[in-house]
C-alpha cells in the first residue's frame, strides 16, 4: 500500500484457443500506469478472453507483464496477490454476506491465517477508506445480495480497492446501470485511476467517450485500432466494424445478401 | 482518500433491509444470548438429564451425544463449506479403533495379546502397528491426529484437483466402503466384522460400573459443548465468513487471492477431527467399535441428523442428530426394519420442502413473532 507508484500492463503476442478455436490471436496491449483503457469490440471479439487470460483463467500463450512480473503460468490466486484485480460481466459478489464482510474478505487475503482464526472487531481503516470511496457507508452492514444494481457493481470495485489491486480490469462495470449510476461509475473511476491502472471492457459509447482515456479495439480475436477516442473513432476498420460490415475478404458483406 | 460518492440510486431500486438474520449471516448478533444458551445447554447436559434419565437412557443419550460431536463438524464442512461428507464414518472409526485398541491392550495388561487375537489363534506376538496404541500418549492424541492426518492428505488430492459437488460425495464414501472392507479383511488383526468388542476398562475405571458410565457420560457432555464453543469461534471469526465465501463462489474467492483449496482443507480436517474425538468416546460409552458402525449406512446417518436439525446452523446439527438417533432407537424398537425406509422418506422430505433444516422453522418462527409483535404496537 505504501507503493503508489502504479505499474503498467504490457500483453505481448497473447494467443488462446478453445478445441482449436482460437478467440485471441496474438494480442498485444500497452497500458501504461495510471491509464483508463478501454477494451472495445463487437460481442465475440474475445474482450473477456484477454483479461480471463492475464488472469490466470485460461491458458494462453505469449507474455503478460504487470510491472517486471510475468503473469502467464501462475495460478489465479497468485496473480491476484500481485495486485491484478478483475470484476465480471455478472455480478459475482457474495450475497449472503454484508457488504461490510465482503470487503472484509477482500482485503483478507493479504492478512494472513491469524487474522483469520479472529473475529472481525469493527471496521479496519482500509474498509472504511474503500466504503466512502463507493458511497455505501451507510450500507455496511446490509446484506450483499439486497443492493440495488450498480450498487453491487460498486461493491465490486470496492472489493478490489481494499485488496489492493493496482491493475484493475472491469468487465463491462456499467451494463445495466441507470445514467446518475453511470456518471457515478466514471467520476468513481477516475477517482481510483490517480493512483492504479485501470482497464475497461464496454460497449456504451457515450460512457467511453466521457472516461476513456485510450482505446483499444479488439475484432475477432486481433487488435483492430488503437489510439485515443478520437483517433479510434475516425479509424474508417472501426467504423466498418461497428456499422456490422464483416472485414473478413472472401466473406459476403452483408448488405448484398437481401 | 477523497470522497466521491456516487449519485444514490433511485429509492425504488434499493430494496429495504432484511432485519431478520438468514441463517448464513454470522455476527451481528450479541454474546449475551449465545452465553446464555450455552448456560441452558450446560445446565440441561449436566444437572436435568443425569437426574432425570436412567442408567440406562444416560448411557444412549451419552451415544447420541457422540454422534452429535459428528453432525458439528459436518455443520462446518458441509453447512457452512459446501463439503458434502458423506464418509464421516471413516474418521469417526480412525478414532473408535484408536481408543478400543489402546483400551483393548490396557485390557490384556501389561505385554497381553487381546482375546480375539488369540481367538483366532494366527498370531504369536502382536502386529507391529498395534504396539503404539499401548501408550495413551499414543492413543489419545491418534484418536484426533489421525482422522485429520487422513483428512488431510485425502483433501489436499481432492481439493486442489477441484473435486466438487456431487463427486465430492461419492468420493468420501467410497472411502467409508474401502475402509470398512479393509477391516473386514485383516479380521485376525483388526476384529474384522466383529470390530473390537468387551472393553472392559476406561483407563482404569471399570465400565461395568454404573458411576463410571456416569463420568463417561459427563465428559462426552464436557468435550460436545467444548466443541460447539469451538464452531462457534471458526464460524463467526473471519475464517467463517471465508468459508461461507468459498462455498457460494469459489472462484470469486480464488480472485481476491486466496486459494480455496486451502480454506476448504482447514474445515475438512477440522471436522474429520471432531468425527475422530467422537469415535473415541463413542468407545467407552458404547463398548464396542465396529466396520458397522462406521460405514457408508452410518455416514449417511450422520448427514441425514444435520440435514433434519439445519445445516448452517450451530445448534441445528446437534439437535437433528439427537432427534434422529433417539428416534431411530425408538422406532426401530418398535416396528423392526421399517426405519431405513423412515429415514430416507424423512431426508426426501426435508431436502424437498425444508432445506434449512428444523432451524428455518424456527427462524420463521421468530420473523412471525416479530410482525405480529410489531403489528400489535403500531
Ligand atoms: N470457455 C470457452 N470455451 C469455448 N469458447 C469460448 C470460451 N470462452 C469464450 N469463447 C469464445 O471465444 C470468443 C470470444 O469470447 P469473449 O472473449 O467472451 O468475447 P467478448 O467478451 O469480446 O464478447 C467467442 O467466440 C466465444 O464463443
Ligand atoms: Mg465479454
Amino acid at each position: 500500500m505504501n507503493d503508489d507508484r502504479p505499474d503498467g500492463l504490457s500483453v505481448r503476442d497473447v494467443r488462446v484457443s478453445f478445441d482449436g478455436f482460437t478467440a485471441v490471436d496474438g494480442v498485444s496491449l500497452e497500458v501504461p500506469a495510471g491509464d483508463i483503457r478501454f477494451l472495445i469490440g463487437p460481442n465475440g471479439a474475445g474482450k473477456t478472453t484477454v483479461v480471463d487470460a492475464i488472469t490466470g483463467l485460461v491458458r494462453a500463450t505469449g507474455s503478460v507483464c504487470f510491472g517486471d512480473q510475468e503473469l502467464l503460468g501462475r495460478p489465479v490466486h497468485r496473480i491476484s496477490r500481485l495486485g491484478v484485480g478483475r470484476t465480471f460481466q455478472t455480478s459475482t459478489i457474495f450475497e449472503e454476506l454484508s457488504v461490510l464482510q465482503n470487503l472484509d474478505i477482500a482485503a483478507g487475503a493479504r492478512r494472513g491465517w491469524a487474522s483469520l482464526a479472529r473475529r472481525r472487531r469493527g471496521i479496519p481503516d482500509d474498509v472504511a477508506a474503500a466504503l466512502e470511496t463507493i458511497g455505501l457507508t451507510g450500507r455496511a452492514d446490509q446484506l450483499a445480495g439486497t443492493l440495488a444494481h450498480g450498487q453491487k457493481q460498486w461493491l465490486e470495485i470496492g472489493m478490489l480497492l481494499v485488496q489492493d489491486a493496482r491493475l484493475l480490469l472491469l468487465d463491462e462495470p456499467v451494463a445495466g446501470m441507470s445514467h446518475e449510476e453511470r456518471d457515478a461509475t466514471g467520476a468513481l473511476l477516475e477517482t481510483v485511476s490517480r493512483d492504479r491502472t485501470v482497464v475497461v471492457i464496454e460497449h456504451d459509447m457515450d460512457f467511453l467517450r466521457r472516461f476513456a482515456r485510450s482505446v483499444t479495439v479488439l475484432h475477432a480475436g486481433r487488435v483492430l485500432s488503437e489510439g485515443t477516442v478520437a483517433q479510434v473513432q475516425a479509424d474508417p476498420r472501426v467504423q466498418e466494424v461497428y456499422l456490422g460490415h464483416p472485414v473478413e475478404t472472401g466473406s459476403v458483406p452483408s448488405g448484398l445478401e437481401a | 482518500m477523497t470522497a466521491v460518492t456516487p449519485a444514490p440510486p433511485s429509492a425504488a431500486g434499493a430494496p429495504a433491509p432484511t432485519d431478520a438474520a438468514p441463517p448464513n449471516r454470522p455476527g451481528g448478533r450479541s454474546r449475551l444470548p449465545a452465553a446464555a444458551g450455552f448456560a441452558c445447554g450446560a445446565a440441561l447436559l449436566f444437572a436435568v438429564a443425569p437426574l432425570a434419565l436412567s442408567d440406562f437412557r444416560l448411557a444412549l443419550l451419552a451415544k447420541y451425544l457422540c454422534v452429535a460431536m459428528v453432525a458439528v463438524g459436518i455443520g462446518i464442512a458441509w453447512g457452512r463449506g459446501g463439503l458434502l461428507t458423506l464418509g464421516q464414518g471413516v474418521f469417526f472409526g480412525l478414532g473408535g479403533y484408536a481408543m478400543a485398541m489402546h483400551l483393548k491392550l490396557a485390557d490384556a495388561g501389561p505385554g497381553g495379546m487381546p482375546d480375539f487375537m488369540q481367538l483366532y489363534g494366527q498370531l504369536d506376538e502382536l502386529p507391529v502397528w498395534w504396539r503404539p496404541f499401548a501408550s495413551p500418549w499414543f492413543a489419545l492424541p491418534a484418536t484426533v491426529l489421525l482422522p485429520m492426518a487422513v483428512a488431510f492428505g485425502l483433501g489436499s488430492l481432492v481439493f486442489r484437483r477441484r473435486v466438487r459437488g456431487a463427486y465430492f460425495a461419492i468420493l468420501s464414501q467410497a472411502l467409508a466402503a474401502a475402509m470398512v472392507i479393509l477391516l473386514i479383511g485383516q479380521q485376525g488383526t483388526t476384529g474384522g466384522t466383529n470390530g473390537l468388542t468387551d472393553i472392559q476398562g476406561f483407563f482404569g475405571y471399570d465400565l461395568d460400573d454404573p458411576v463410571n458410565q456416569r463420568m463417561v457420560y459427563f465428559i462426552i457432555a464436557g468435550v460436545l459443548l467444548a466443541l460447539l464453543a469451538l464452531a462457534r469461534q471458526l464460524v463467526h471469526s473471519r475464517y467463517g465468513e471465508l468459508l461461507v465465501a468459498v462455498r457460494d463462489s469459489e472462484e470469486r474467492v480464488r480472485f481476491l487471492g486466496y486459494d480455496p483449496a486451502s480454506v476448504k482443507l482447514v474445515a475438512y480436517v477440522v471436522a474429520a477431527g471432531m468425527a475422530g474425538l467422537a469415535g473415541a468416546l463413542f468407545v467407552p460409552a458404547v463398548g464396542i467399535i465396529s466396520p458397522a458402525l462406521i460405514g457408508i449406512v452410518p455416514s449417511i446417518e450422520f448427514v441425514i441428523g444435520v440435514a433434519v436439525g439445519g445445516r448452517a446452523t450451530l445448534l441445528g446439527p446437534v439437535l437433528g442428530a439427537v432427534a434422529v438417533a433417539w428416534a431411530r432407537t425408538a422406532l426401530s424398537e418398535r416396528f423392526p426394519g421399517t426405519w431405513t425406509y423412515l429415514q430416507g422418506l424423512l431426508f426426501v422430505v426435508v431436502v424437498a420442502f425444508l432445506p434449512g433444516g428444523l432451524a428455518s422453522l424456527w427462524a420463521l418462527a421468530r420473523r412471525r413473532g416479530a410482525e405480529r409483535a410489531e403489528v400489535s404496537t403500531s
